[in-house]
C-alpha cells in the first residue's frame, strides 16, 4: 500500500484559488436576486449636530425610489440599539440606534436610508433628502474630550468617560520606579488607522414570503455572531428565522467582525418592502464608517536597575473609542492591551491605567492585532529608549531581560500566563540573518559619509486564540469564545467539514482540509470545507484574534478523532477483533500484528450508513460535532529586524531590509503562514511610516479617501526575509498558535525603532508615527536649532 | 438611453444603457461578469481594471458608452479553452492572492506589465503595479508571481 505523505506542514497550493483567479468567486455584492432593490444612506456631514427635521418628500418623489426611512420609522417598528459585546466593570454604554435620531455624533453617522430600484436611483433619492441640522461643537481627540467644558458626546456618558480600567499593582510599581537606577519617560501616540479591506462592506437581505425566513448575506468575519446580535438584540427576529451567509469576503482585518447599522437597516427594510434590499459601501463610506483602529495617547515610564534589568513599567493611556461603542470596543484597549505590556520581558512590576473616551469620530474597535500592536509598540519603544539611555546594545538589552525558557508557562504581573516560549533562538536567528555585528559596523562607516542607516529590533509576544470562555466571561465577554467543528462522513467516504471559523483570505479551505485528509487517510479532493453559513453550520464564533488554527482547527481535529473512534468500533466488529487490537493508519483499520486483516475507511463508512451489521447499541451514521473551548490563549513570539535608510536632507525613509523570525508553534501550511506574515508586516510598516486617520478639530475626517490616506503600494515595500523557530503550544493538540497578526504587531516597532536609530546622531529621541518625511524633516530642523 | 456595442471576452454585446452607467457596473450588473470588482471611488485601488483594446484601464473611471465599438477583456476572459492564462497560473502557484478581491484587477495589470516588460526587474514590477492596491499579501508573493509568469510567458 502506498503511503500518503502527511499534509500537515506541507505548502500545498490553495484550493480556493481556482475560483478566485477566474472571476468565479462569490462576494456579497456579486449575489443577485430577482427583484433586488438598493439602499443608499444619507449621512451627516457634521461631526456633531442636532437633527431638527428630515424632509423626505422630494426623495420619495424621485422616480424609482421605493421608500425612505428615518429613525422614527425604525423606532415605531421596535428596532433597538446595537449591543456592545464586552462590558467592563462600571462601563457606561450609550445607545447606538441604526439611524441617528436626535443627534448625529460623527461625520458619516447615518440619518436616513433611501431604497430604490437601482443604486443610481437610490443615490439620486438620497441627494433629495433634506436634513435640517443644527451644527454643535465637536471634539475629535481623546485628550481634548476629557478636558473640562468639552462637548459631550452622549448625555449617558458624563465627561465622555466611558470606562476607566487598571491592571497591575500600582503601589509596588510606584515604589520600584522611585527606587530605580534609571528611569526613562516618554509620551507615545499610537495614531488612528483606517482598516481598508479592499472589498467594501456590503449586505443583502431577502425574505422568503412563504416561510418568513430572512436571509442576510453580509461581509462578516463571524456570521453566527451577526445573526445572534441582529436577531436577539436589534431586530427581534427569532434566531431560527434568520440565516446569515458570509460568502467570499475580501479581507477583514477586524473591520468585518462588528455589527454595523447598515446590515440591520437593510434586513429590516427587506421585511418592510418584502423585496431583497442590497447595500454596498462606497470607499468613502468605508473610510467614514468602518470601525477604525488604535488611537491611543500614552505616558509611559520604564525603570532599570544598575545591571540593566527592567524593574518597573508604568503606563497611563487615553483610548479614543469614537462616538459609539462598537461591538468589541472596550476589550481592545483593556484586556488585549494592558495585559500584553510585559512583552517578552521579565518585568516584576507593571501598572497600567486606561481611560476609554468618547469623541465625535467613527467608532474604534479591533484592527489587525487589536491592542497587542499598541502594547508591543509601547514596550518595544520604551526598551529601545532604555537601551539608548543606558548606552546598551538594543538587542543585548532585550536578551538580558527575556523571560528565560525554563520559566514557561510564565505568569506576568498583568494577568496572562504565557503558554510556551523560547525567545533567544528567534533573536539569534534574526541577528544572524541580518548579520547584525557587520551591519552595525557598516552603519558607523556610512554615518561618516553622511548616510544614515537605522537598525530597528522588535522582540515581541502576542496573544492569540481567544479564548477560554470562562476566563473571557469573567473579564466582561458577553459570549463564549469556543469554536465548533463538525465532520460529516458521507456514505461513500467523502467528507464535509463544517467550521464556525470564517475565511476571508486565510485559506481555511486548504489548511482545514489538510488536517482532515491526514487524519482520515483520504485524498484532499475528498474533503470539502464549509464555512460562513448559519444555515449549515451548528454555531460559530468566527475568525479574529488569530483563532482559526488554535481554536477552529482544533474543534475539527477533535471531531475527526471521534469519527475515527466510531470507525474503530465498527471495524473491530466487522473484523471480529477486540477494539483495542484495531489500529487506524493510512485509511485502513487493521489488526495489530496482522496487517493483512483490515477494513478500509470506505468499507467502515459504508457499513455505518448501511447499518446491516453494527456493534450492538451503536447508532448508524458517521458524523460528529465538537465545541472546543481552549484551556488557555496561545502566545506566538519572535524577532523582527528592520534596516532603513533616512535621507536627512528630505526626511524620506527607505526600507532596505526586513527580517522576520516568527514562532507561531506548529505550522499546517508554511506558504499560507508566510503569506499572512508578509501582509502583516506591510500593514505594520504602513502604520510606522504612512497611515494616519486624521480628523480636524471640528471632527471632519480629512483622510477620507485613498487619495489622502496613505495605503502602501508595491513600490513602497520590499521582499521580506522570513524564517521560523517552532515552539509548539501545549494548549491544543495541534501545537499551533496563530499567525494572522504577528507581522502587524512586530513590524511597527521594528520600523519605528529603525528610523529613530538612524536619527540618533542628531539627538532625536522620539517622533510620533507615522514617520513621514515631513515629520522627520521637522524633527531634524528642530534638532539643528 | 444610449446604445452601446462592445466585444467582451470575444462575445459581441449590444445594449441600451443609461449614459451615466459606469463601465464597471455595465460589466457587473448588465452582463453579470462579477469577476471585475469595485474597491474604491477614486480610481486608486485598481480592483476594477480591465483591458480595453488591450490597454489596462480602470473600468470605474469610464462610462459604458465610452467603450462603444471597442474590445474588452475581463478576468473571465483570461483563461482560454479551459486552460489558465500563465498569469492566473502564476498567482496560484506563487500564492499571489489571499482574499482574492484585488486579484482580478491585479492580474489584468500584470498582463499589461508583462507586455511592456517581458523580462521585468523587481523594480519594474513594483513600479508598474502602482495603480493596484492589495491589503493582504504585502505584494511579496505578487512580485514572485509576476516573476514566475515572466519566466513562463517568455
Amino acid at each position: 500500500m502506498a503511503t500518503q505523505p502527511r499534509l500537515f506542514g506541507s505548502s500545498i497550493k490553495r484550493r480556493e484559488d481556482p475560483r478566485l483567479i477566474t472571476g468565479r468567486g462569490t462576494f456579497t455584492d456579486d449575489v443577485k436576486l430577482p427583484g433586488t432593490t438598493y439602499a443608499a444612506f444619507v449621512r451627516s456631514p457634521y461631526a456633531h449636530a442636532r437633527i431638527r427635521s428630515i424632509d423626505t418628500a422630494a426623495a420619495k418623489a424621485v422616480p424609482g425610489v421605493l421608500a425612505v426611512f428615518t429613525s422614527k420609522d425604525l423606532a415605531g417598528a421596535g428596532v433597538k440599539t446595537l449591543p456592545c459585546g464586552w462590558l467592563l466593570p462600571g462601563i457606561k454604554v450609550p445607545p447606538h440606534l441604526p439611524l441617528a435620531a436626535d443627534k448625529a455624533r460623527y461625520m458619516g453617522d447615518a440619518v436616513a436610508v433611501v431604497i430604490a430600484e437601482n443604486p443610481y436611483l437610490a443615490k439620486d433619492g438620497a441627494a433629495q433628502v433634506v436634513v435640517d441640522y443644527e451644527p454643535l461643537p465637536a471634539v475629535a481627540a481623546g485628550e481634548k474630550a476629557l478636558a473640562g467644558g468639552a462637548p459631550q458626546v452622549h448625555a449617558e456618558v458624563p465627561g465622555n468617560v466611558c470606562f476607566t480600567w487598571t491592571i497591575g499593582d500600582k503601589a509596588k510599581t510606584d515604589a520600584a520606579i522611585a527606587g530605580a537606577a534609571k528611569v526613562v519617560k516618554q509620551r507615545l501616540v499610537n495614531q488612528r488607522l483606517i482598516p481598508n479591506a479592499i472589498e467594501p462592506r456590503a449586505s443583502l437581505a431577502s425574505v422568503n414570503a412563504g416561510t418568513g425566513e430572512v436571509t442576510l448575506w453580509v461581509t462578516s468575519q463571524n456570521p453566527h455572531v451577526h445573526r445572534l446580535l441582529i436577531a436577539a438584540f436589534v431586530l427581534g427576529i427569532p434566531e431560527h428565522k434568520l440565516r446569515v451567509i458570509s460568502p467570499d469576503v475580501g479581507g477583514g482585518f477586524g473591520s468585518k467582525i462588528f455589527v454595523y447599522p447598515e446590515e440591520c437597516v437593510v434586513t429590516w427594510a427587506a421585511r418592510q418592502l418584502m423585496r431583497p434590499v442590497k447595500w454596498t459601501a462606497e470607499r468613502s463610506e468605508s473610510f467614514l464608517t468602518d470601525a477604525h483602529g488604535r488611537d491611543h495617547v500614552s505616558d509611559a515610564e520604564i525603570a532599570f536597575d544598575g545591571r540593566g534589568k527592567i524593574v518597573g513599567l508604568r503606563v497611563k493611556t487615553i483610548a479614543n473609542l469614537g462616538a459609539y461603542l462598537s461591538t468589541f470596543a472596550p476589550l481592545i484597549p483593556s484586556y488585549l492591551y494592558g495585559t500584553m505590556l510585559s512583552g517578552v520581558y521579565e518585568i516584576p512590576n507593571i501598572f497600567c491605567d486606561v481611560t476609554g473616551v468618547l469623541t465625535h469620530t467613527a467608532p474604534v474597535d479591533a484592527y489587525r492585532g487589536a491592542g497587542r500592536p499598541e502594547a508591543a509598540y509601547l514596550i518595544e519603544r520604551m526598551v529601545e529608549l532604555g537601551a539608548r539611555a543606558l548606552g546598551a546594545d538594543p538587542a543585548e538589552l532585550r536578551r538580558r531581560n527575556f523571560i528565560p525558557k525554563e520559566k514557561f508557562p510564565y505568569t506576568t504581573p498583568v494577568a496572562f500566563q504565557y503558554d510556551s516560549g523560547n525567545y533567544e533562538p528567534a533573536l539569534d536567528k534574526a541577528l544572524e540573518m541580518i548579520d547584525y555585528r557587520k551591519l552595525r559596523d557598516e552603519q558607523a562607516r556610512l554615518r561618516k559619509e553622511g548616510r544614515h542607516l537605522g537598525i530597528g529590533v522588535a522582540t515581541y509576544v502576542e496573544v492569540c486564540g481567544p479564548a477560554p470562555s470562562q476566563a473571557a466571561g469573567a473579564l466582561g465577554a458577553q459570549a463564549g469564545l469556543y469554536e465548533s467543528g463538525s465532520v460529516r462522513v458521507h456514505p461513500t467516504a467523502k467528507v464535509t467539514v463544517f467550521t464556525g471559523s470564517h475565511s476571508h483570505g486565510q485559506g481555511h479551505e486548504t489548511t482545514f482540509a489538510q488536517l482532515a485528509a491526514d487524519e482520515l487517510g483520504l485524498a484532499i479532493e475528498d474533503v470539502e470545507i464549509v464555512h460562513g453559513d448559519t444555515g449549515l453550520i451548528p454555531f460559530g464564533m468566527g475568525t479574529y484574534g488569530s483563532r482559526s488554527a488554535p481554536v477552529g482547527a482544533t474543534a475539527i481535529y477533535l471531531s475527526l478523532q471521534k469519527v475515527k473512534e466510531k470507525g474503530r468500533k465498527i471495524a473491530a466488529h466487522l473484523l471480529e477483533a477486540a477494539e483495542g487490537d484495531v489500529v487506524f493508519e493510512q485509511g485502513r483499520y487493521s489488526i495489530k500484528g496482522a496487517p493483512s486483516r483490515f477494513k478500509t475507511f470506505g468499507e467502515v463508512t459504508l457499513m455505518a450508513y448501511l447499518a446491516h451489521n453494527l456493534p450492538k447499541g451503536l447508532e448508524p451514521g458517521l458524523e460528529f460535532t465538537t465545541f472546543f473551548d481552549p484551556p488557555n490563549f496561545t502566545f506566538p513570539f519572535g524577532t523582527h529586524i528592520a534596516v532603513v535608510e533616512v535621507d536627512v536632507s528630505t526626511g524620506a525613509v527607505k526600507i532596505v531590509r526586513y527580517v522576520a523570525v516568527d514562532d507561531v508553534g506548529n505550522v499546517i501550511n508554511p506558504m499560507i503562514v508566510d503569506g499572512m506574515i508578509h501582509g502583516g508586516i506591510a500593514q505594520g510598516a504602513a502604520q510606522a511610516l504612512w497611515e494616519h486617520g486624521v480628523y480636524d478639530d471640528e471632527g471632519q475626517l480629512i483622510t477620507g479617501s485613498m487619495m489622502n490616506y496613505a495605503l502602501p503600494h508595491a513600490a513602497d515595500l520590499l521582499t521580506f526575509e522570513t524564517a521560523r523557530t517552532v515552539t509548539p503550544s501545549p494548549v491544543n493538540p495541534l501545537g499551533v498558535k496563530g499567525a494572522g497578526e504577528t507581522g502587524t504587531i512586530a513590524s511597527t516597532p521594528a520600523i519605528a525603532n529603525a528610523v529613530l536609530d538612524a536619527l540618533s546622531p542628531f539627538g532625536i529621541q522620539h517622533i510620533d508615527m507615522p514617520l513621514t518625511p515631513a515629520r522627520i524633516w521637522d524633527a531634524l530642523q528642530a534638532a539643528r536649532r | 438611453m444610449s446604445t452601446v456595442s462592445v466585444t467582451v471576452n470575444g462575445v459581441n454585446r449590444k445594449q441600451e444603457v443609461e449614459p451615466r452607467l459606469l463601465l464597471v457596473h455595465y460589466l457587473r450588473e448588465t452582463l453579470g461578469l462579477t469577476g471585475t470588482h469595485v474597491g474604491c471611488d477614486t480610481s486608486q485601488c485598481g480592483a476594477c481594471t480591465v483591458l480595453l483594446d488591450g490597454m489596462a484601464v480602470k473600468s470605474c473611471s469610464l462610462f459604458a458608452v465610452q467603450a462603444d465599438g471597442r474590445k474588452i477583456t475581463t478576468v473571465e476572459g483570461l483563461a482560454q479553452d479551459g486552460k489558465l492564462h500563465p498569469v492566473q497560473n502564476a498567482f496560484w502557484e506563487k500564492h499571489g492572492l489571499q482574499c482574492g478581491f484585488c486579484t482580478p484587477g491585479m492580474m489584468i495589470s500584470v498582463c499589461q506589465l508583462l507586455e511592456r516588460h517581458p523580462n521585468p526587474s523587481e523594480e519594474d514590477i513594483r513600479g508598474e503595479l502602482e495603480g493596484n492596491l492589495c491589503r493582504c499579501t504585502g505584494y511579496h508573493n505578487i512580485v514572485k508571481a509576476v516573476q514566475y509568469a515572466a519566466g513562463k510567458t517568455r
